[in-house]
């Protein structure tokens, strides 16, 4: 963090701490905006922390793209296996416990508040990695049909999801995030564009977590410059509008309808409660196979 | 061998066609203020009656009646007894079935063979089941105690119009909704019948309200302030305009749209079964299903063979009067319908592909086409990509698994998809990569009241039927 600067020292020559770039996630890499463009994120006091990437169009449409590319191989993942990653991403955001408690306090929380957020963000995310290898259990049927035929019903992923992640930075990001993914859809988040950073800092915790690049894809910089991009993309199936502002959620809906995306409305704000499983069923299409009983 | 086939038509005489029929709104039926319009048989083009169409304004009384009724008599009602309407409504269907199927096939031109085989007893197989649902919907999987959303407006298509309004209706009475119903301005007499059911069944007014008319109607109704749930059923192009309406609203949306599924044949399927179930996939209510098998990929080894067989079964067909009990395939709903058939045929023709029908003689009155098979169709035609609601299949080739699925999936559509193979691993391993809502394997176009129908991608979103039905009309 660029506010600790080291006292001057008589004799010791001064070691200037090494920052951190704060770029995009797109494809499993860290580019900068192909656009060029940066914004000066502060801290609570105004104070300097960092020029995070400003995406473009360009950016989000190449997001939509690895998120394309990674959607075959994700959705083709065992359930097991996408368990075992997202529990993989919850160590790994373990790991950074006192990273994430400090960029939270830099965005104004006092230190028991932010830890306790990191706390029950990873907490969170555990959760529902569990669901990976439920869910087709809690939502899939066998249906008795009339007739000599087996039909059963699974939950399949949607697709590509666009996800506008909330104010929230860090526990409603992985809020909505988690559920996305752990049914094998792609996303592509756009982030909170008041406090990027524990968003950046996630993005390297799902880069070292076996997660295949492109299947979470976070892009900072302008909400309302990138939501109406991903709303109106052509391939992009599904749309969360958790932080759209009020006065967006029309046109973006509007925009969502081009292809008929499956569209999640923005709820009441309140990350800390029971989350249930409508987040996860937002994004997930219902398959019926039927195949004859017979000899 | 030659079949020769004597007429063996329905009578008539069991329904009674009223001259004009009025809106049903509060359990009334009652006078339309907007231009009345006539329905008439496809079959011979001769006017059946005159409708009533509903303006906004009437549209409004009955969002109005329905608010009442959810308000306070059938929100409040406890399940067990909805149910036990439901139940009612499922029995007086089945007692006038042959009442109702000659109507369907009287308004709509549809074969009495599956207006009396298939729509009418899953009509009554759709109340039955959902009538169970009314008072166990704790067990649902939508938390212990769900509330139904209020007033859902339904908007139904033409092609299956009572089974379309069991659907809609049952679903929704069983939650515990009322519902605003607008069936289609070419078929809307079994629904008026359906409003006659209602009465005999004592069903308390406005809960069920049936508002007749065209697309102006259906978008007073879906636009309407009132109502906190949209059901739609019909093109894709119509679901993109409500979805864009509903935006920025609390209402909810459910949305069933177009489709072009692939009907995929390995080289190694049952072909006499395969060839029955390519006919039923496209020849089934003259095409005009949804989820018609409208794009068959078969797997080149097998192609030739297939094809000769599937023409000599496409020669067997009977096309002609829809209450011939021998009818395998009727009319089709309308002049509008039967242009746009004949606009894609012949785009399929100019585009280069090859056009057949079997010899095949078509009545001189009302809207007829013949079974049509276009072969060497490249996926870039419009015949490969555009839904044709109509009695014409597209013939496209194959080589691996990879490439079956690729071509299936090559479509911004997503409702239903057929396998035919004997290769059990080959069918799931299909049916996984696959991404359509319904996946019949070694058979075609089936349905149940238990069993969830709905699509993927712009085939819409939603599910109706089986427990995934409930959620479209349960405040989870």
């Amino acid at each position: 963090m660029p506010k600790q600067q080291p006292k001057p020292h008589a004799k010791e020559p001064v070691r200037l701490p090494v920052r951190k770039t704060y770029k995009l996630f797109i494809g499993g890499a860290f580019p900068r905006s192909e656009s060029g463009r940066t914004y000066q994120v502060n801290d609570a006091d105004g104070t300097f922390l960092a020029n995070a990437a400003k995406a473009s169009r360009k950016d989000a449409r190449d997001a939509v793209a690895a998120a394309r590319k990674a959607f075959g191989g994700w959705s083709g993942r065992t359930p097991y296996n996408r368990g075992q990653i997202l529990y993989r991403i919850a160590e790994m955001l373990e790991g950074r416990h006192a990273q994430f408690t400090a960029e939270l306090r830099a965005t104004g929380l006092p230190k028991s508040a932010a830890s306790a957020e990191v706390d029950a963000a990873i907490d969170r995310w555990v959760w529902y990695a569990g669901w990976a290898d439920k869910l087709a259990a809690v939502l899939g049927s066998a249906n008795p049909v009339a007739g000599p035929f087996f039909n059963f019903s699974t939950p399949e992923p949607t697709g590509v999801v666009a996800v506008i992640a909330p104010d929230s930075p860090l526990l409603g990001l992985v809020s909505v995030v988690a559920p996305v993914i752990v049914s094998g859809n792609t996303a592509v988040v756009v982030a909170a564009p008041s406090a990027p950073l524990p968003a950046v800092t996630l993005a390297e915790v799902l880069a070292t977590s076996d997660l295949p690049a492109g299947v979470v894809n976070i892009l900072t910089g302008d909400r309302a410059e990138l939501a109406p991009w991903l709303a109106s993309h052509m391939d992009v199936n599904a749309i969360d509008l958790a932080g759209a502002g009020g006065g967006d959620v029309a046109a973006l809906e509007e925009a969502a309808a081009g292809n008929l995306k499956r569209v999640l409305r923005p709820g009441d704000g309140d990350w800390t409660g029971d989350p249930g499983t409508a987040r996860m069923t937002a994004f997930l299409e219902t398959k019926t196979v039927w195949h004859p009983v017979g000899v | 061998m030659v079949f020769e086939y004597a007429p063996a038509p329905e009578s008539a005489a069991i329904v009674d066609i009223r001259p004009s029929y009025g809106l049903f709104v509060g359990g009334e039926f009652t006078d339309g203020h907007g231009e009345p319009f006539k329905t008439v048989n496809p079959a011979d083009e001769s006017p059946l009656a005159e409708i009533a169409c509903a303006d906004a304004a009437d549209v409004d009384r009955a969002v109005a009646a329905a608010r009442a009724a959810f308000d306070t008599v059938w929100g409040p009602m406890p399940g067990a007894e909805r149910a036990k309407y439901l139940y009612r409504i499922a029995r007086i269907v089945q007692e006038r079935s042959r009442e109702l199927a000659v109507l369907e096939s009287i308004d709509n031109g549809k074969p009495i063979r599956e207006s009396r085989d298939v729509d009418v007893p899953l009509v009554a197989a759709h109340f039955f089941y959902y009538a169970g649902w009314a008072d166990k919907l704790g067990h649902a999987g939508f938390g212990p105690d769900p509330r139904p959303v209020g007033v859902a407006g339904q908007v139904i298509p033409w092609n299956f119009p009572l089974l379309m309004l069991a659907w809609k209706i049952a679903p929704a009475l069983a939650c515990g909704n009322t519902v605003v119903l607008k069936p289609a301005e070419t078929t809307p007499l079994t629904a008026l019948l359906f409003a006659e059911i209602c009465r005999q069944a004592e069903l308390p007014p406005g809960v069920v309200n049936i508002v007749t008319g065209a697309g102006a109607t259906g978008q007073a109704l879906v636009e309407h302030p009132g109502i906190d749930k949209v059901a739609f059923t019909g093109s894709t192009e119509v679901g993109r305009q409500i979805a864009r309406s509903v935006a920025g609203t609390s209402k909810r949306l459910t949305l069933e749209l177009g489709g072009k599924a692939a009907n995929i044949v390995y080289a190694d399927a049952p072909l006499d079964q395969a060839v029955e179930g390519i006919v039923n996939g496209i020849f089934f209510n003259q095409g005009h299903v949804c989820c018609a098998g409208s794009r068959l990929l078969v797997q080149e080894s097998a192609a030739d063979e297939l094809l000769e067989r599937l023409k000599a079964r496409m020669a067997t067909l009977r096309v002609g009067d829809p209450l011939d009990k021998n009818t395998d395939v009727g009319a089709i709903n309308s002049a509008a319908q039967l242009a746009r058939i004949r606009e894609l045929a012949d785009a399929g023709e100019a585009e280069g592909a090859e056009r057949w029908s079997p010899a095949c003689e078509l009545p001189g009155e009302g809207y007829w086409f013949a079974p049509t098979v276009f072969t060497g169709v490249a996926q870039s035609h419009r015949i490969a990509r555009e839904e044709i609601f109509g009695p014409v299949l597209s013939v496209l080739t194959f080589r691996t698994p990879d490439e079956a699925v690729t071509k299936a999936n090559n479509t911004p559509y997503g409702l239903s998809a057929g396998i035919w193979t004997e290769k059990g691993s080959l069918i799931l391993w299909t049916a996984e990569r696959l991404r359509a809502g319904v996946v019949w394997a070694n058979t075609f176009n089936k349905f149940d009241p238990a069993s969830p129908f709905g699509g993927y991608k712009e085939s819409g979103f939603g599910r109706e039927g089986g427990r995934h039905g409930l959620e479209a009309y349960l405040d989870a």
